[in-house]
């Protein structure tokens, strides 16, 4: 595998992207890794090629935003919007994540090793995300499809408005959200957590996880329910 | 949107680089907040009853020709008061050994246009209009010493680009404010405030937030106590940095709307809105890098 290097404190970021984006596009597999990324926005959004991107340090807002197909780490922390919108492809945070982590993903992995800030899997779309640390208030607000794994604890109203997803916590929730209940683990949760851990490579117990999923009751407007749900 | 910036120096060595340290910090926080920029910076504190005023000539007619030397002799005429003046273009720092509020008031008087940015034993305050790097340059930032400071960078959202708007804002004696964020209730906070006395300079939200912390601080409230009621009572989005003589403080909303890291290393603590603007910083590659909780309280003892 050709190995290149890229050095943000000397190479525009511009620079970067525009290879990601298109001279890569050969069908050489190849590994690419960012230096200096310095807090820059905008590292690495947007990958459609197969390429493993290991950036060193920490990265700005929206870091492997849009991601489809590629790998990519990020050794430190990242800022806002991390794995944004991410088609396919995985996204790994060795250090902990800003607010708003894996929002609206569509498919793929995204894992973090730390803590996850505030509205983690925000209206998430069948992306996986898994937490190593805690989770922010109002993560997975209105979280349509996928999974989220958080090994921490959860902050205020998790899972509110929820639809399909389902969120798996092993520490304390500070407060469910509207709508988002706990329910029981079946052996076919209890698997699907032990995938998702596995491919985090993280070790927990599995069964050690609670599920909380939709109660369905806001998905018809219901005028005698006085806003209590 | 804005940019926010601290710096707090615990090795004393480093005192003498702390504007120095800072000017990046502040450069980088440019995408956040291009119209304007502030500080305040705080050092050893004037002995006894001695007290300095920062002030700013920009809206005067002579702009950055304002004769300070002029402006001392004639407190010097007219009050018998020994004023130093420390002249920096439109900006200028007196330091005296009377009540403030009798300096204050002959200029208010005589020189209507002249603001006065901060009153104190340790803060000198600068801020004016204009990109962060043209105001670092205008007054030397980048050689001011000090123990710890607050930067701010702003776009303006809720009131207009004037120097007066900018921040930091300041109340009382050595205290001062900047926000990144937008409160949804300055102005009940300001009729809460106005019939106790407390009078405001501008119609920014900002200096609501300051103005009732410091308030606070005054009716005997230490800072943590200060910082709860200021939870309890100012709605919207902010993250604060404070500065006083011997502390920085950070709170962001229960919300986390507004952005805030902090690198900490044995060296120093330094805090601002993104990562990219500590990424210069000695040592920062192996700093303790963490992103303030919301609701919680941050002090850092200078």
């Amino acid at each position: 595998m050709e190995r290149l290097t890229f050095d943000l404190a000397t190479t525009p970021l511009r620079e970067l992207n525009t290879f990601l984006h298109k001279d890569i596009n050969d069908g050489k597999a190849r590994h690419v890794t960012v230096l200096n990324p310095d807090g820059a926005h905008n590292i690495a959004v947007g990958l459609d090629a197969p390429v493993e991107v290991e950036i060193v340090g920490h990265a700005g807002y929206y870091a492997g935003g849009m991601n489809k197909a590629a790998s990519i780490t990020i050794t430190g922390s990242a800022g806002t919007g991390v794995a944004e919108n991410m088609m396919s492809g995985k996204v790994h945070v060795k250090g902990f994540a800003s607010n708003g982590a894996g929002a609206s993903s569509h498919g793929g992995l995204l894992v973090i090793d730390g803590d996850a800030g505030l509205r983690c899997g925000i209206s998430l779309k069948g992306g996986d995300i898994v937490v190593g640390g805690s989770v922010g208030s109002f993560s997975a607000f209105m979280a349509q499809a996928g999974r989220m794994v958080i090994c921490g604890d959860a902050g205020d109203a998790l899972g509110d408005s929820l639809y399909e997803a389902v969120l798996y916590v092993k520490g304390s929730v500070k407060s469910l959200g509207a709508d988002a209940q706990y329910e029981p683990m079946s052996e076919a949760d209890i698997a699907a957590v032990a995938s998702l851990l596995d491919q985090a490579g993280l070790d927990h117990d599995p069964k050690a996880f609670k599920r909380i999923a939709s109660k369905r009751s806001l998905y018809h407007w219901n005028a005698d329910a006085n806003q209590e749900y | 949107m804005c940019g926010i910036v601290g710096l707090l120096v615990k090795t004393p060595a480093l005192r003498e680089k702390l504007g120095e340290l800072m000017v990046p910090m502040l450069i980088g926080m440019t995408e956040r907040g291009p119209d304007s920029a502030g500080l305040a910076v705080f050092g050893s504190p004037l002995a006894g009853n001695e007290r300095k005023i920062s002030v700013y000539s920009g809206l005067t007619e002579d702009g950055a020709d304002f004769n300070w030397l002029g402006l001392g002799h004639a407190l010097k005429e007219h009050l018998g008061v020994q004023v130093a003046v420390e002249p920096k273009g439109n900006h200028a720092i007196l330091s005296f050994d009377v009540a403030p509020a009798i300096v204050k008031r002959w200029i208010a008087e005589h020189h209507p246009k002249l603001h006065i940015l901060s009153t104190g034993r340790s803060i000198d305050l600068y801020k004016d209009i204009g990109t962060p790097a043209e105001v670092a340059a205008r007054y030397g930032f980048a050689g001011l010493t000090g123990s710890h400071l607050v930067g701010h960078t702003r776009m303006a959202t809720e009131s207009a680009v004037t120097p007066d708007r900018a921040h930091p804002f300041t109340a009382g004696e050595d205290f001062c404010l900047v926000h990144n964020g937008s409160l949804s209730n300055p102005n009940g906070i300001r009729r809460m405030l106005e019939p106790r006395g407390i009078r405001f300079e501008t119609d920014n939200d900002t200096e609501a937030a300051c103005r009732f912390l410091e308030w606070r601080l005054r009716e005997g409230d230490d800072l943590e106590t200060a910082l709860q009621k200021g939870f309890e009572e100012l709605d919207g989005f902010f993250t604060f940095l404070m500065g006083t003589p011997d502390k920085l403080a950070l709170i962001r909303d229960p919300f986390a709307c507004k952005p805030a890291v902090v690198a900490e290393t044995d060296d120093y603590v330094a805090i601002a809105s993104e990562f990219r603007s500590l990424a210069h910083l000695p040592g920062v590659k192996h700093a303790n890098v963490f992103e303030p909780a919301p609701e919680e309280m941050y002090v850092w003892n200078a």
